[in-house]
């Protein structure tokens, strides 16, 4: 810390900085004694969980803490007089503090459909923030916005002025967003999580956005952060918080080659990451003792049907299609002829006894409405998906009655939401034995043995049975979301976006805890997610999805190292990587999705009338292309990977 | 937008049909028919009946043809503007309810006003300042506003205006007046009495606002969006009044649909204690008597009323709510 400290020209330190809330008996400390500073012009990361303070701390720079919150200590922000002036000294909400707000540090967050009132137009917001600090008139403001908008993106900025925020998808919002941030030309820029909420493509966009910014007009940056991949690729400097307390800072080169902390080390083995070193068994911070599988395997008596070779897939989907009309059509009183959305179009693959097939994709790709035809909660437009266990052959779309029934026992589906997926008046015992109650299975003591059975199998105690959902943690109560799709002792599961809630050190533990389950229980997995790092790890084969299609499939090797198709690479490319060394592609993150389709190649771009089909690579490797071109004509198959 | 008037427009016709089979057939539910309790009760004191104006009335009403019939002349008239004939008053139904209307409507909408006058920076204030020494004793008042009825209210001012200033409050303006034709004086008269109902009307549904309007803020309160105004600098207030006040004001607006209706049948019990010169009272006595088109063509209008209020209310959401406005667009 003291290489830290004598620097004179810091545009911001915070000192000694102590957040508390009073509570019932005593105080809770969000915030302990954090000191960091960031430079001006540079970028500084604040890394950690969630609940390690970081989010406070930003806050707290800006005074916008809550109003019971305690706080000591110094935040000092150079205002280009010859002395820094303490924020925290300033009268909370007054005028001095508010003059600061928005013209000298700006703040974006985490949540872009939020963050903005739905109410007022985009303009009507970027241009207050602009003339409460710069007295002008309405059309000059609107002149200046105009000509931010167009520097964060927007190819028509005077359309967008007059827009309101629902109009604009989740990254636009957030380009808006930094547009309000930085229109009086602050020299900071808080950004809590801006990145968090969004696909790795348009993360990438706007990690570009912002490093853009930083560079052209001198902008400093606090980057309020979990991902160490993000870190890497824009940070001049790390500090790194855990429990409220700063563990360690210092150059991101220097903390990345040479980790000190072994909170730091351990967060970095905690992460999935691309390559062939995110296939090592992840290290979760805190590890779950977890010895109740086996025990398990052993009472859900099912026989060990192992995959023979060549055998004939678990379930496979053939020209599998499902379209919604948009929802205030279906309701109209006249009939429109608008579109339908077409959310799976044409998909065929095939999922093999005992593999996970990951499954990625952008949001709106049709990966989620695959995993719900799959667990039948949706029927295909046309198309069939057959599930073939060996002894029976069942159409999942066609079932009825008692074959419905049998197949519901065999596929189960685990949430994303750990919070909204278990009902929050049903105990964990009640939760767990429902779906043996309802296809009544055993006595009621064997279904208690199996319900003990199956909470030693994730970790926790057999208390459990009896407390309800909100009294565990996140991480918790996805493992309980684990066990009750286990309880019927299906063979299949479909795993929609298990970790994306969760916090990174906690994920590492579900995805261990997944992978032992799949082992052990000899279950085969459909793992839909939009994270890479995440589907290298776990996945065997990946799927690629694209506006409904299926574009690339094959072995996780040949995707991740030598991908063909130019969404899959542009896919790749996206993902940040935490090593400084290997820096995103930013000037490719520049060109927007729908643009960087026109540059594709001619095999692969989607043309109305021309026939297109799955072209076989060899090795169960698979691309979407057009019928009259060969794949000898492909462009070099191998990247760096 | 046009479309979604158009076909608004046109889905009140068949709720309105259904409504007024709903509402003829509850009148004739009970036996027997107003001429009948009529002749009844000139028969207990033992007056003379005069069968045959009774005869001529029910002709003219068509009270022997069958249900259909009458409901169709029923409904057909008050298309025309004819809502029947009032046999208790001896006089067209448009005549008798004529004055009180009006009386009705100026004192609801007097009421309403004071409602929202006061609701509003009470809820406000108990928002912004929730858990402090103000807002725990406007909720205590409003919690007792709430949970006291007006009928009693009504009785207690009553009494206490007797005992203290030795006047009654009863009526709407000073009993001279009553069958006068409007004038300075009678709307002065007027407004002296009116407040007083206001008063008894209002406080429960002051209360009962105010506490809607704390809960409402309260949740827009945490919402990012506040704390994204609050960080680009503006003034503690500027924020409340600019954002979480307007996303507040949906519910007021949703609620026109039901305070149409209200603002009409005008707070019947309060008006019987009080003898207010109001709708209210005349409805529940022709519901008594059997005064069928009286009643009927009440109740009807009052059903209508609440189609329009909530059409208004729906139409003014959207124009003032973008998400309602614009959300089709993009389907």
């Amino acid at each position: 810390m003291d290489s830290l400290q004598n620097q004179p020209h810091d545009l911001l330190r915070v000192e000694g900085l102590k957040v508390a809330f009073p509570l019932l008996r005593g105080e809770l400390t969000a915030v302990d004694g954090a000191s960091l500073r960031v430079l001006p012009g540079k970028i500084t990361a604040l890394v950690g969980e969630s609940g390690s303070g970081k989010s406070m701390t930003g806050q707290t720079i800006m005074g916008l803490q809550p109003v019971q919150a305690m706080v000591s200590g110094r935040v000092l922000f150079d205002i280009g007089k010859a002395e820094p002036l303490d924020l925290l000294g300033l009268p909370r909400d007054g005028r001095m503090i508010r003059a600061i707000r928005g013209d000298r540090i700006g703040m974006i967050f985490q949540e872009p459909m939020t963050s903005f009132s739905p109410l007022h137009t985009i303009g009507n917001q970027l241009s207050e923030a602009l003339r409460l600090h710069r007295p002008m008139s309405r059309s000059e403001a609107r002149e200046r916005c105009e000509t931010m908008l167009a520097r964060v993106g927007f190819p028509h900025p005077g359309r967008v002025f007059d827009l309101y925020p629902f109009e604009l998808s989740g990254g636009m919002r957030q380009r808006a967003m930094i547009a309000m941030a930085a229109i009086c030309g602050p020299s900071l820029l808080i950004a809590d999580e801006p990145t968090t909420a969004l696909d790795v493509t348009i993360q990438a966009q706007i990690l570009a956005l912002i490093r853009d910014l930083q560079q052209e007009r001198g902008l400093a940056v606090l980057l309020i952060t979990h991902d160490l991949g993000v870190v890497a690729n824009l940070a001049d400097e790390i500090v790194v918080m855990h429990r409220g307390q700063v563990m360690e800072a210092g150059p991101t080169a220097e903390i990345f080659r040479n980790p000190q902390h072994p909170y730091l080390r351990g967060l970095m083995q905690a992460v999935p990451v691309l390559g062939a070193k995110g296939r090592v068994r992840l290290r979760p911070l805190r590890e779950i003792p977890a010895q109740g599988i086996l025990e398990l395997a052993r009472m859900s008596q099912q026989p060990v049907a192992m995959r023979a070779p060549g055998a004939r897939p678990l379930v496979s989907l053939r020209d599998v299609t499902k379209a919604f009309l948009p929802r205030h059509q279906s309701w109209s009183l006249i009939s429109s002829n608008a579109e339908p959305v077409t959310a799976v179009d044409g998909v065929s693959l095939d999922i093999f006894r005992g593999e996970c097939l990951g499954l990625v994709g952008e949001s709106g790709s049709g990966k989620t409405t695959v995993g719900k035809l799959l667990v039948r909660a949706l029927q295909p437009d046309s198309g069939s998906i057959i599930f073939d266990d060996g002894h029976d052959v069942v159409d999942i779309g066609e079932a009825e009655g008692k074959a419905l029934d049998a197949l519901r026992t065999r596929i189960q589906l685990i949430f994303q939401d750990p919070v909204s997926s278990l009902s929050p008046r049903m105990t964990v015992g009640n939760i767990l034995s429902e779906p043996l109650d309802v296809h009544r299975r055993g006595t009621p003591a064997h279904r208690r043995q199996l319900v003990m059975a199956l909470l030693r199998a994730i970790g926790l105690s057999e208390g459990a049975a009896s407390r309800f959902p909100h009294s565990f943690s996140g991480g918790q109560r996805q493992r309980i979301g684990i066990a009750r799709a286990l309880a019927l002792a299906p063979e299949f599961i479909i795993c929609d976006e298990v970790v994306s809630a969760l916090d990174v050190s906690v994920q590492a533990q579900i995805l261990n805890l997944l992978k032992d389950l799949q082992k052990e229980l000899h279950l085969t997995y459909m793992f839909i997610s939009h994270d890479l790092g995440v589907v290298n790890y776990m996945a065997d084969r990946i799927a690629v999805m694209w506006r409904g299609k299926l574009v690339e499939i094959g072995p996780r090797d040949l995707i991740m190292e030598a991908p063909v198709h130019p969404y899959t690479r542009a896919l790749l490319a996206a993902v940040p990587v935490p090593d400084p060394s290997r820096p995103l592609d930013i000037a490719a993150a520049r060109t927007p999705t729908a643009k960087a389709e026109a540059h594709w190649p001619a095999a692969f771009r989607e043309v109305r009338g021309q026939p297109v089909r799955m072209a076989d690579l060899g090795g169960g490797h698979l691309v979407r292309m057009q019928v009259l071109a060969e794949p000898h004509d492909l462009p070099s198959r191998r990247v760096v990977g | 937008m046009l479309r979604y008037l158009f076909g608004r427009l046109l889905i009140m016709i068949p709720t309105l049909f259904v409504i007024s089979v709903l509402v003829f057939a509850i009148i004739e539910l009970p036996p027997g028919d107003y001429f009948e309790s009529y002749v009844q009760e000139l028969r207990m004191l033992g007056e003379p009946t005069d069968l045959q104006e009774i005869e001529t009335l029910k002709a003219r009403y068509h009270f022997d043809a069958p249900a259909p019939v009458r409901y169709w002349h029923w409904v057909t008239g008050m298309l025309h503007g004819d809502f029947g004939y009032s046999f208790e008053y001896r006089m067209p139904v448009n005549e008798v309810v004529g004055d009180r209307l009006w009386l009705t409507v100026m004192m609801s909408v007097v009421t309403i006003m004071f409602t929202w006058l006061l609701a509003f920076p009470i809820g406000l204030y108990s928002a912004t300042h929730q858990y402090s020494w103000g807002d725990y004793g406007l909720t205590f008042l409003g919690l007792i506003g709430i949970a006291v009825p007006h009928f009693m209210l009504a009785i207690i001012l009553m009494y206490f205006a007797n005992v203290w200033f030795g006047i009654s409050i009863g009526h709407i303006m000073d009993v001279e007046y009553l069958d006068q034709p409007m004038g300075w004086d009678k709307l002065r008269s007027i407004l002296s009495h009116i407040w007083i109902p206001v008063l008894i009307i209002g406080t429960a549904g002051t209360a009962g606002m105010a506490r809607r309007l704390r809960a409402n803020l309260l949740d827009e309160l945490g919402k990012q969006y506040v704390v994204t105004a609050r960080a680009k600098g503006l003034s503690p207030s500027r924020v409340v009044l600019k954002y979480p006040l307007r996303m507040a004001l949906n519910f007021f607006i949703a609620d026109i649909g039901s305070i149409l209706p209200a603002i009409i049948s005008g707070a019947e019990v309060t008006a019987i204690i009080l003898s207010l010169e109001t709708t209210g009272p005349m409805l529940i006595r022709a519901l008594q008597s059997q005064d069928m088109y009286l009643a009927g063509s009440f109740l009807m209008f009052l059903a209508a009323l609440t189609v329009v209020g909530v059409l208004v209310s729906d139409i003014a959401l959207s124009l003032l709510d973008p998400r309602i406005r614009l959300k089709g667009r993009r389907g």
